[in-house]
């Protein structure tokens, strides 16, 4: 009996170590017993402001903040991990998880004044509006002409092969959800994604997990250019570093628009501590200046600051994407275009 | 019987209907809601089953499909709801979610199917479209599920119910306000006849004339009947009074007659005094039955008054005439000043008041006194005012001694039938006038005022 118990508590540890690769993880303890554990994809040093902040207000709750994968955070919580808070950039992901019953509703004043689109059911909350860019290396791209759109991009890479050989760098769909959520949308609302694809899989593309990394190595001159990276982190980096290495591009013919949202887990314990969270998020996010915060609030309209693209509809067709055959069919293509050795 | 308002029940009747109307209305339109938002519902499931369908192939032998983006966009138009769907190829699931409950009907190729269940805790709706795909050694039967929640159905037909609700309650209150109109207005002919019969002088009984609905005629007739009913039995018994006065005033004078022949022939002082005794009170017997007589001449000739021009000072003049000798029996002198006053009436009327209200004043005064009776116009009015110097009016109330029979506290030991003063006011009340009673200047007799309005 006392082997059975033991194994079966092996295997879930097992199962739940397997569950979910930590990034990175920190405590801060409060003066109480009371720990809101926040599972995030968020970088701590994007959101540290935030959880200091918090912790600011209710000084004795502690706050355990674990940074995964958008894909681990989403099968962790289907494996019933328990968090009281999980704070995502795949919206997709988060998506799937509401509409599938993982997540517990939360209704307040603050997210009643959220609008409409940045918030589902009262189970998954928007908090920020942040487009995907491109980034440039100015050093290495010194003489070039500066691309507004995928067409000039597309261009560009085909007419300086040497230039941007190994030196572009953008998602690997196969492992980030953000690149995959950021991918599909981009294949679905223009017809450049795809050509772009083939141009960039032509000139040995860098894959990456995460923007942070693609940032980096643009700073560090390694990449000459990195595409679909989120604006708000390399806004943050130019803003920490401003060697005027870097360059950020908006392209002008679409940009996706992500929300970076927030739901709690059917498996909280800490329900209240954790919807006081979202509300403070939830009230950053309606902010009219963008004060000193490393992420962008929502912008009410929901499109101004976006060069005229909605972000990312929060609804049942982000689920298409998800979908295993539609999954397979998609990386399929993608592979094909991206791995043309 | 209820004793109720009419008005107030019609009301709660009409408002009654209408509240039971806003309610069905409300109901109506609320399950209209329901059932408008449920086929909306319906429709976008069946459009995104049928997308996916669409996309169904055969590629080397084995079925492949992908979900279109529109199929689950489309989803998202009623509402924010849940979304669960399932691809099965025979008995092997596709894609989507595999727990979820299987159409409930056998499927027909082609056609939708619609299933209300339960899914993790949910009431969900499911359209379900089969397709046969050409895959391997012969057609597979592709079934596409599409399943949503029911929560933006039920907050659309809930909006509705409630606008409904408000637009109901409105209806109601509308209603209610034009019910009350609508109530008065219905019982004004009856309020209008209820007002022409109050308005009526107390001995009018001619029956009413007036253009009534249907529904009052029968009540105007039946009241028309009762008045004239009691009019005959007024009139009846205003006869017999008159026949019984007739009746008993000619054996008095009889009495009288012959009681004065034997105070003439009779020598004894007691015996004379006692005749005296007797002629007084046949004398007075005679002045009652006269004043009844009186006053069943003025309620007979008032109910159908005749308007002839009478001149006042002309018609006391008579009535003084008349009155001379028994003034000069007690020593009164009458004394009239008078001045022309035209009036219109029955002047046998206007006499009979005048002698009544003289007579009183002759009889209430004491010996070797006058009366003066001065006609004077005033204004639109005759007043003809008799004025003695009797012992005046008592304490009791005055407006009172009009009525009938009702006599005067300090009347002493003057026999009276309590009938003069309530002749004089019905005369003049039939004229149009009114009888005025106060004491006279100085505390000292009684001023009687006849009041007529002039011709």
């Amino acid at each position: 009996m006392r082997h059975a118990c033991l194994a079966v508590v092996l295997t879930l540890w097992a199962a739940m170590a397997a569950a979910f690769e930590v990034e990175d993880h920190r405590l801060y303890p409060g003066t109480g017993d009371a720990v809101l554990r926040i599972v995030s994809t968020a970088d701590l040093e994007v959101f540290e402001p935030y959880l200091l902040a918090y912790q600011a207000a209710r000084p004795a709750l502690s706050i355990d903040y674990t940074v995964v994968s958008s894909a681990d955070l989403y099968r962790a919580l289907r494996g019933g991990a328990a968090f009281d808070l999980a704070i995502s950039s795949a919206m997709d992901l988060q998506f799937r998880l509401a509409n599938d019953g993982f997540a517990r509703p939360h209704r307040s004043e603050a997210t009643a004044a959220l609008p409409d689109w940045a918030r589902w059911r009262d189970l998954i909350f928007a908090f920020t509006a942040e487009p995907a860019v491109v980034v440039l290396s100015t050093e290495r791209l010194a003489g070039l002409p500066v691309p507004d759109t995928r067409q000039e991009l597309i261009a560009l890479l085909r007419e300086h092969p040497e230039r941007f050989r190994g030196a572009v760098g953008t998602y690997d769909v196969r492992e980030s959800g953000l690149g995959y959520l950021f991918a599909t949308q981009e294949a679905r609302s223009t017809d450049a994604y795809w050509r772009l694809s083939e141009v960039m899989g032509r000139l040995d593309p860098q894959l990456y997990c995460c923007s942070g990394q693609m940032i980096d190595d643009v700073t560090e001159g390694r990449l000459a250019l990195a595409y679909n990276v989120l604006g708000s982190y390399a806004a943050e980096r130019m803003a920490r570093d401003s060697g005027g290495r870097v360059q950020i591009l908006r392209m002008q013919d679409y940009a996706n628009v992500m929300l970076r949202t927030a739901l709690i887990p059917a498996t909280a314990q800490q329900v209240e501590a954790a919807g006081g969270l979202i509300d403070m998020l939830a009230r950053l996010g309606l902010r009219d200046a963008p004060e000193d915060w490393p992420l962008p609030p929502l912008g009410q309209s929901g499109d101004t600051p976006f060069t005229g693209f909605g972000p990312i509809r929060l609804g049942p067709a982000l689920m298409v994407y998800l979908d295993p055959l539609n999954r397979r069919t998609f990386l399929e293509e993608w592979e094909n275009a991206m791995e043309q050795r | 019987m209820n004793t109720w308002s009419i008005g107030r029940r019609l009301t709660l009747l009409l408002a009654g209907v209408a509240a039971l109307l806003s309610v069905l209305s409300w109901g109506m339109v609320t399950s209209l809601a329901q059932q408008a938002a449920e086929r909306t519902q319906d429709n976008v499931l069946a459009a995104s089953a049928t997308t996916i369908a669409e996309t169904l192939r055969s590629e080397q032998g084995e079925v492949r499909l992908e979900l279109p983006y529109s199929a689950f966009s489309m989803l998202g138009a009623i509402g924010q709801d849940r979304v669960f769907y399932r691809v099965t190829a025979g008995a092997e699931l596709l894609t989507g979610y595999e727990d979820l409950p299987p159409p409930s009907a056998a499927l027909t190729p082609g056609a939708v199917t619609f299933d209300t269940g339960s899914y993790r805790d949910e009431e969900i709706r499911m359209a379900s479209l089969t397709r046969l795909v050409l895959a391997g050694p012969g057609p597979v039967p592709v079934t596409v599920s599409v399943a949503q929640t029911r929560s933006g159905v039920a907050r659309i037909s809930a909006e509705l119910s409630r606008t409904a609700a408000l637009f109901s309650v409105a209806f109601f209150v509308v209603a209610v306000g034009l019910s009350a109109f609508a109530a008065r207005a219905s019982l004004r002919p009856l309020n209008e006849i209820a007002a022409a019969v109050s308005r009526r002088g107390p001995s009018d009984l001619r029956p009413l004339r007036r253009a009534a609905p249907a529904e009052l005629v029968p009540l105007m007739s039946s009241l028309n009947r009762l008045m004239d009913r009691l009019g005959q039995s007024i009139r009846r018994s205003e006869d017999f009074i008159a026949e019984a006065a007739h009746r008993v005033r000619t054996p008095l004078a009889t009495v009288r007659t012959q009681a004065e022949i034997a105070l003439r022939t009779v020598r004894d002082e007691t015996e004379k005094q006692r005749l005296r005794g007797i002629i007084r009170a046949v004398d007075e017997s005679s002045r009652s039955a006269g004043q009844l007589l009186d006053h069943a001449t003025v309620a007979f000739r008032a109910e159908d008054l005749s308007r002839d021009p009478v001149d006042l000072a002309e018609l006391a003049a008579q009535t003084v005439a008349a009155l001379e000798p028994t003034a000069a029996m007690k020593d009164i002198r009458l004394r009239l000043e008078a001045e022309r006053a035209m009036v219109r009436g029955d002047a046998v009327l206007l006499d009979n008041a005048l002698r009544n209200v003289l007579d009183n004043a002759i009889k209430y005064s004491p010996e070797d006194t006058t009366v003066v009776l001065r006609i004077e116009r005033n204004g639109r009015e005759a007043r003809l005012t008799v004025r003695d110097e009797g012992p005046g009016l008592g304490d009791g109330p005055v407006e009172a001694l009009t009525e009938r029979f009702r006599r005067g506290t300090n009347t002493g030991g003057i026999v009276g039938s309590g009938l003069g003063l309530t002749i004089a006011r019905d005369v003049l009340q039939a004229h149009g006038g009114h009888l005025h009673l106060a004491t006279a200047e100085g505390g000292q007799g009684t001023c009687v005022t006849l009041a007529l309005p002039l011709s």
